[in-house]
């Protein structure tokens, strides 16, 4: 099938030819290019790019050699070879912009091979938002290195100096003489660069040459489409879940019925004589089921009988005393030392910010408010349930996965396994999201355990109740404010105190805190402490203390409560609170929200570090533009109808992102329903490598917030999450979808056109603020400030009534 | 076990299987499609939708041996070698971000244009609304199937001869 439909005949044709011939070079021939993207023939891939063989084992690419970065093919086209992983917001076509820039070749000879860890060299995967900000520059770096060598092959090749010759589109030329040409493809392909970079780590890798400033960037900051897409609607992508490989069996977990239970017996004979039934695996208390095919292992599993002992207490509050409960316990981590045995250095974040003399403040001032604002865990719940394929063949450990941070999880499964580093490989592969919960990924262990019980490929797939109810939940988050105005109703004194719900955070694929490490018993004497975090320290308000503490689950091992990093982790539930709060303080003083915010930034700009408050500055006047605000106070008078409507602000700052975003809501008097008719954001991240496809990420976070705001609640009893599905833990909808969505790019740096403009971080930031800007909006509507998220139609509903609106 | 006769994107399979299965398996693992994936297996999120005598249907809770017709996969709506107007509308409004829900939403968005050539705003919320998205493309979504609207109203006669844009 032809990938390119739409495209006139004759292009269509070169396309694919190029493309065939590109294949072909890249020892690729088995896949059509549809497949092509998803790296799918990883063993054709690894012969083409010198690495390692099929059979292992698979010792890391040298991220010191250039070949382990770019590989120049006969045709001048060139692969680039980098250690991200790309879930689905484009950037493999980013990566492929800037090296192509680098490299001098255009960007349509090029194609991007991501995150197996036996081809392509260990940049951690993907997370944090960091693809642009930080993981591109030792692409670049190697890319300006590569053109930098080639350039000096072709001048011994034409018997020229360098600096008489020019490039362009993978062509060298003589200057004086255009017609003495050279290809990248003559110069090198069939050849390595065999040039050997310098530096301690990947990220500080180099060559001798500099990388371009942004005047001279061609593709970068164009929108050419992301090369992941055609394959993903003509149905032609292999995913992680469609690995099939020869002799492959189906397993299917079998999880306790209640968190901590214990397992007390296995009845195998209930599920003996099922058909294709091989083999029950177990260990301490994980349990799964092997049959031949996949709807066997799943009704196996359903069927098998098994006996579990409750714990003698309760694990956990039931969520709806979730909160009653974080404010009676004793806090665990935060505000004490380092205790030996403590498993990280806790979040810096936890310890106390005071600025100036926040007592005084609050003693003197004209006005005081008080707040407190309530978030519950909420949980990634992946589209699909967590899964990978595990091959055990000659001897090695080859893992099919989409795990965000592939290299992680090799580490995960060889120390989990006990095998050595270079026997373990794993593929990465696309599949639902990423958005941190892959990071922290539990199918992988369990199909590499199974696979060498049984001494078979064996491929594992979460069901939906397993995955919404046992997947990483995001913190709740339990935040009491304090403001002091003074007489000219500015906010003077400002106290923010938060209580997360953190202290069994899971990191980064750890063989000892996966779930089936914890289950099985083999897990670490103490688990991470997490964080409460504070939101981003934006406003120049002279006197202020901000502090938070974790508490903790009675149980914290072998639950389903286990928290873990949900995209801008532990950011959008302070945010919520603190620009919420700084709503509650303008509407006391009886002034316009946005105004409030402007007078806040432009107080104090002595720790401008990356010129955040210049860029706040220009994104909040960018939204308020795009949206047409009209300065006033909120609430505005509450109308009559059946329908109120409002808007709200808030924004926010992610590393050195700054984000503003404005929600205009309907709100249905009758149901509660809030609908959000309208959204803006405004997004600078410095340089925009893609605007397209950043608009798109942007776009699709705002929603996610969006959703978090008004839907997503993980709900609980006192022995088992009861969120099982899309009806119990709720996501957003084409019917919640605004009218309108607008995404303005800014550039709000004082020096917009500087040359050394950076990226920085994109797309979590945008999840940021917008749960309180819904809350703002809500509230301009009604006057009803909701502190508690989500807001469901029931809940807003009750709050409007006890307001008598 | 029994003889099963199954008619796909225009291809006809007799398989040997047990009737309860649900028809997603026979699709993906015996068959080799994978536009249908499993996102729920509960007839809740749409990601294995396939299209069954004009309707989207969620395969996952589907009996095979209750399947009467014949059926239509992600991968059967290209004909001529040229995508379907949804498909190319979908690249051209850069639609999914991961992609894992986008069977669910062309196929329904599909079914819906076969019955409804020019939806509005709001029909196509409410036909789409059981559709799913955790990456939240549904801004996009919406966009595109109004964009084939258009594609497919001006290709007249019908899509599939040499006059889709
Ligand atoms: S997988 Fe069938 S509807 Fe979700
Ligand atoms: S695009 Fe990822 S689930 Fe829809």
């Amino acid at each position: 099938m032809s990938v390119s439909a739409g495209v006139p005949e004759q292009i269509e044709e070169a396309l694919v030819t190029h493309r065939r011939g590109f294949l072909k070079s890249a020892g690729l021939l088995a896949v059509s290019f549809g497949a092509f993207v998803g790296a799918w023939t990883t063993e054709a891939v690894a012969q083409s790019s010198g690495g390692a063989k099929g059979a292992g084992p698979y010792p890391d690419p040298d991220f010191r050699q250039i070949d382990s970065w770019i590989v120049i093919h006969e045709n001048n086209s060139a692969t680039f070879y980098v250690g991200k992983t790309d879930p689905g917001q484009g950037t493999g076509t980013g990566f492929r912009q800037l090296m192509s820039d680098e490299l001098d070749i255009p960007f349509d000879q090029t194609a991007c091979i991501m995150g197996s860890t036996d081809i392509t060299v260990d940049q951690v995967g993907s997370g944090g938002s960091t693809a642009m900000e930080r993981d591109s520059w030792p692409m670049r770096r190697v890319a300006a290195e590569a053109r930098r060598v080639l350039l000096e092959m072709a001048s011994a090749r034409l018997g020229v100096p360098v600096d008489q010759l020019a490039v362009s589109d993978a062509i060298v030329t003589v200057k004086a003489e255009p017609s003495k040409r050279v290809t990248y493809g003559e110069l090198i392909a069939g050849k390595k660069f065999n040039i050997t970079l310098t530096g301690n780590n990947v990220n500080s890798v180099t060559g001798q040459a500099k990388t371009k400033s942004v005047p001279e960037l061609k593709n970068t900051g164009q929108s050419p489409q992301r090369d992941d897409i055609p394959a993903k609607v003509d149905g032609s992508l292999k995913w992680a879940v469609d690995v099939k490989l020869p002799g492959m069996v189906h397993a299917r977990n079998v999880k306790p019925p209640f968190a901590c239970a214990k397992l007390t017996g296995i009845d195998e004979s209930s599920v003996k004589g099922l058909p294709g039934f091989i083999k029950v695996v177990s260990k301490g208390n994980y349990v799964a089921v092997v049959c031949e095919r996949e709807e066997q292992a799943i009704r196996a599993a359903r069927q098998l009988k098994t006996t579990w002992q409750k714990p003698s207490t309760a694990p956990f509050p039931a969520s709806e005393d979730l909160f009653s409960y974080m404010r009676a316990a004793a806090p665990i981590s935060a505000s004490r030392p380092l205790l030996a045995g403590d498993s990280e250095t806790r979040n810096p974040e936890s310890r106390p910010i005071v600025v100036g003399n926040p007592d005084a403040a609050f003693s003197g001032a004209a006005k005081t408010i008080e707040a407190e604002y309530e978030i519950p865990f909420q949980g990634h719940t992946a589209f699909a349930g967590a899964h990978a394929t595990a091959d055990p063949s000659n001897g090695q450990m080859t893992v099919y996965s989409n795990d965000m941070k592939s290299y992680g999880m090799r580490r995960c499964v060889a120390a989990f396994l006990g095998m050595p580093h270079d026997r373990v490989r794993v593929v990465w592969m696309q599949g639902p999201q990423g958005f941190g919960r892959t990071a922290a990924e539990d199918a992988g262990c369990e199909a590499a355990w199974i696979a060498r019980e049984i001494g078979r490929p064996v491929r594992v797939q979460w069901m939906r109740d397993e995955e919404t109810a046992w997947d990483t939940k995001s913190p709740a988050f339990l935040v009491k404010m304090r403001g002091a105005l003074d007489s000219d109703g500015r906010l003077v004194g400002y106290e923010y105190y938060a209580r997360s719900c953190d202290y069994n955070h899971l990191g980064y694929n750890e063989p000892d805190t996966v779930l089936i490490a914890q289950l099985m018993g083999s897990r670490r004497a103490r688990p991470a402490s997490g964080s409460a975090s504070m939101p981003s320290d934006m406003y120049a308000i002279p006197n202020r203390k901000m502090a938070g503490e974790v508490v903790g689950l009675p149980i914290v091992w072998e639950t389903p409560l286990r928290t873990g990093n949900l995209r801008d982790p532990n950011g959008p539930q302070p945010t919520f609170a603190a620009e919420s709060f700084i709503d509650e303080a303008a509407a006391a003083a009886k002034t316009d929200p946005l105004d409030f915010r402007m007078k806040m930034i432009k107080a104090d700009t002595n720790d401008d570090a990356g010129f955040r408050r210049a860029r706040s500055i220009a994104v909040l006047k960018a939204a308020a533009e795009a949206y047409g605000w009209d300065p006033r106070p909120s609430p505005k008078p509450i109308g009559t109808g059946k329908v109120l409507t409002g808007r709200g602000i808030a924004y926010s700052f992610r590393g050195q992102t700054v984000v503003a975003q404005i929600a205009e809501v309907e709100v249905n008097r009758q149901t509660g329903h809030v609908w959000a008719k309208r959204l803006v954001c405004a997004h600078d991240c410095g340089l925009v490598v893609n605007p397209e496809s950043l608009r798109h990420a942007v776009e699709c976070g705002t929603l996610h917030g969006l959703s978090r705001a008004i839907h997503e609640e993980v709900r609980f009893d006192t022995e088992k999450v009861t969120s099982l599905d899309w009806f119990s833990h709720p996501t957003l909808r084409h019917a919640d979808v605004p009218e309108r969505i607008d995404i303005v790019l800014v550039n709000g740096d004082p020096n917009p056109n500087r040359p050394d403009l950076p990226p920085y971080g994109a797309g979590e930031a945008s999840l940021k603020p917008m749960l309180a800007a819904i809350a703002n909006a809500i509230h301009d509507a009604t006057g009803v400030r909701i502190r508690r998220v989500p807001f469901r139609d029931d809940r807003v509903l009750a709050a409007l009534k006890a307001a008598g609106v | 076990m029994s003889k099963i006769e199954l008619k796909v994107n225009g291809r006809s399979h007799t398989l040997d299987i047990e009737p309860a299965t649900p028809l997603l398996y026979i699709l993906r693992n015996d068959l080799g499609l994978q536009g249908p994936r499993f996102g729920c297996g509960l007839g809740q999120c749409g990601a294995c939708k396939v299209i069954i005598n004009g309707a989207a249907v969620p395969s996952c809770v589907m009996p095979v041996s209750s399947v009467k017709g014949e059926i239509t996969t992600l991968e059967g709506l290209a004909s001529n070698g040229r995508l379907h107007p949804l498909q190319q509308a979908w690249i051209d409004e850069q639609v999914p971000q991961c992609g894992f829900c986008q069977n669910g939403q062309i196929m329904t968005a599909k079914a819906m244009l076969d019955k409804n050539p020019h939806p509005t705003d709001a029909q196509i919320r409410e036909s789409m609304n059981g559709t799913l998205c955790r990456c939240m493309s549904y801004y996009r979504v919406q966009t595109a199937i109004k964009r084939a609207a258009k594609t497919i109203a001006n290709a007249s006669p019908v899509f599939g001869k040499e006059v889709v844009a």
